[in-house]
């Protein structure tokens, strides 16, 4: 078991590792350094040397790298290409309105998507199934800017119930976010459900078709006995990783929506740092996302090795 | 060969006639078919010219004259509408098989020889696969700038990574069977088994995941346009139309709705055409277990 522990946790950290120096290498190849970007006409000569001189870009790449891994390590991502603004500070807020986004998403929509994801995975093929999963394709196979715009019309121009758009600075206290944010996370619960929905159905069936539900059913234990004592416990466990994708998704893959509701997060300060060509802004975001990401698939994976006493004896046998 | 050859075209056929039968594969195949033809013909029906301007009809309700009105500089919209899908369909269009083969060559190789180079080669993927969404693409994009000859290996670049792990996948079921030892056991060269033992056994799984991966292609190309990083105005884009006329709503939603319903239905029609390529080829699992 604690073999098994430290292996995904070294694995994690490899990837984490990885992704670092690919950003790095990928911003490395680029034409032009931050100095170009931050000079843009001015950049040559003297300006130039100097700007490199005081961000340190004489130096090797290398030492380059291990500088700035460095300072990743602790938090401290640099300065932002305007020069005067830290990028921790930059990301702080940024970061706390996404997560804001995503609570609000997960907290709706997982008990929501679980409920309908074992209604259609039992009544498979009637009704309820049909209609639940023709819409999780149509939630899942619609852009999400076309998902947005389509809710911004419907239900903050026609209806009115809703603003359409987020006002609020970054900065602000997180209630004040409401009522704007309520589309905004709409649309990303709508995906969310989708997801873990379409998942949910897929191992209930399993599940529901697997020989101890049937060595149950014959014993003459009552349907809905068998279904929560017997195929349920199974056929949630596999949810655990989906659920994991989901959060990692909504921490990166909100970009579009953020910038669709004008939402302060971490998805639309990218996008202005790629407008604004701000590298290391670009760098640090990705890093920050990257890392998520692979945590909370460690998280997901350490969770379902401990839930299921399958893979914990199997391992133990093993060993 | 010549027989050969002819037993692939008779099979390709059957299996789009098996497709069609179901309704899910019929509808698919329509709007396909139906989006493929307008990109191709568009240039000859469209009624405007997609550059031409009316100022004094901008933002104009549907009329006799143009039938999804006017933009906000008063181009026809449903002239944007027609021709707003070719070059969205060209790029992923392209990318999509080059994805396929070089993620799926990659991915059997692999699953083929295994080893150290498997092991750095998986790293790398899970590295890759670790920026979710569109995120490695804007990265990219900051790095080479836009336009078609930036996106297209960009995004067949990075559709091919998680086509590496499933062709990988499949060829791992494969390599464990007996027909494969049997090759090795020959003396048979690793190219040749890839060849004629795996590659074979695989087509199926590449093909549904290559139906869904030009969806999802289509779906990061239209989501970049949107954002602005994909192409570049006044050339006419779904995304970009959606973006643009975003701002107009409430005063003119047509210039919203027409290319949100050309995208969706070019999506949706790919996608259940995915779906019932899946079930035609007995590749869904859900549909595998009997209740």
């Amino acid at each position: 078991m604690f073999v098994m522990i430290a292996r995904r946790l070294a694995l994690g950290l490899v990837t984490v590792w990885l992704v670092s120096v690919i950003i790095f290498l990928g911003v490395e190849a680029l034409p032009g350094d931050a100095c170009t970007a931050i000079l843009e006409r001015d950049a040559y000569g003297e300006a130039l040397d100097a700007c490199r001189k005081a961000l340190g870009l004489e130096t090797p790449a290398l030492h380059r790298y291990l500088n700035w891994a460095a300072g990743v390590v602790q938090g401290d991502f640099g300065m932002s290409a305007n020069g005067h603004e830290s990028i921790a500070q930059m990301v702080g807020y940024r970061v706390r309105n996404s997560l804001l986004l995503a609570a609000g998403a997960l907290a709706v929509g997982i008990p929501l998507a679980i409920t309908l994801g074992v209604i259609a995975g039992l009544r498979r093929d009637r009704w309820p199934d049909l209609l639940f999963s023709t819409g999780a394709i149509l939630a899942m196979t619609i852009p999400e800017f076309v998902a947005a715009t389509v809710l911004i019309l419907i239900f903050a121009i026609w209806l009115g119930w809703v603003p359409a758009i987020v006002l609020t600075p970054a900065d602000a206290p997180p209630l004040d976010f409401f009522p704007e944010v309520i589309l905004a996370s709409a649309v990303l619960t709508m995906l969310m459900i989708a997801h873990v929905m379409r998942m949910i159905r897929a191992s209930v069936i399993e599940a529901m078709a697997s020989d101890y539900v049937q060595m149950a059913t014959l014993k003459g234990v009552p349907y809905w006995r068998v279904v929560f004592r017997h195929a349920l416990p199974n056929a949630l466990l596999p949810a655990i990783n989906v659920i994991a994708l989901t959060v990692a998704w909504l921490l990166g893959g909100v970009v579009v929506v953020e910038v669709v509701f004008n939402y302060p997060g971490l998805g639309r300060l990218l996008i202005d740092a790629i407008s604004g060509r701000d590298l290391r802004v670009v760098q640090a975001i990705t890093m920050i996302v990257a890392a998520t990401y692979v945590a909370v698939n460690l998280v997901a994976d350490l969770l379902s090795l401990m839930l299921n006493p399958r893979l914990r004896s199997h391992q133990a046998q093993r060993r | 060969m010549s027989a050969l050859a002819a037993t692939r075209r008779m099979r390709a056929g059957a299996l789009l006639r098996e497709v069609v039968a179901r309704p899910s594969g019929a509808i698919g195949v329509t709007l396909v078919t139906f989006h493929a033809l307008m990109a191709l013909l568009s240039p000859w029906l469209v009624p405007y010219d997609y550059t031409a301007m009316e100022a004094t009809l901008t933002l104009a309700e549907p009329s006799a004259a143009h039938w999804l009105g006017t933009d906000h500089l008063g181009r026809d919209v449903l002239t944007r509408v027609m021709l707003g899908g070719r070059e969205a369909l060209v790029i992923t269009g392209i990318a999509t098989p080059v994805a396929m083969l070089w993620g799926g060559l990659t991915g059997v190789w692999l699953g083929l020889c295994g080893g150290w180079p498997d092991e750095v080669a998986m790293r790398l993927v899970d590295a890759f696969l670790a920026l979710p969404g569109i995120l490695p693409l804007l990265v990219l994009i900051t790095v080479f700038g836009t336009g078609g000859e930036v996106l297209l290996p960009t995004l067949a670049f990075f559709f091919g990574i998680p086509v590496i792990r499933v062709a990988r996948a499949a060829a791992h079921e494969v390599v464990a069977r007996d027909f494969v030892s049997a090759a090795r056991a020959r003396g048979h060269r690793p190219l040749d088994i890839v060849r004629h033992e795996i590659l074979p056994n695989v087509t199926d799984t590449l093909l549904v995941e290559g139906a869904m991966r030009w969806s999802w292609m289509l779906l990061g190309f239209s989501s970049l346009s949107f954002l602005g990083f994909g192409v570049a105005p006044p050339r006419p884009d779904w995304g970009l139309m959606i973006s643009d006329a975003r701002v107009y709503m409430s005063l003119a939603p047509w210039g919203v709705i027409a290319p949100v319903l050309a995208l969706s239905t070019l999506i949706v029609g790919i996608n259940l055409t995915a779906d019932a390529l899946a079930k035609t080829l007995g590749l869904d699992r859900s549909r595998t277990a009997v209740i």
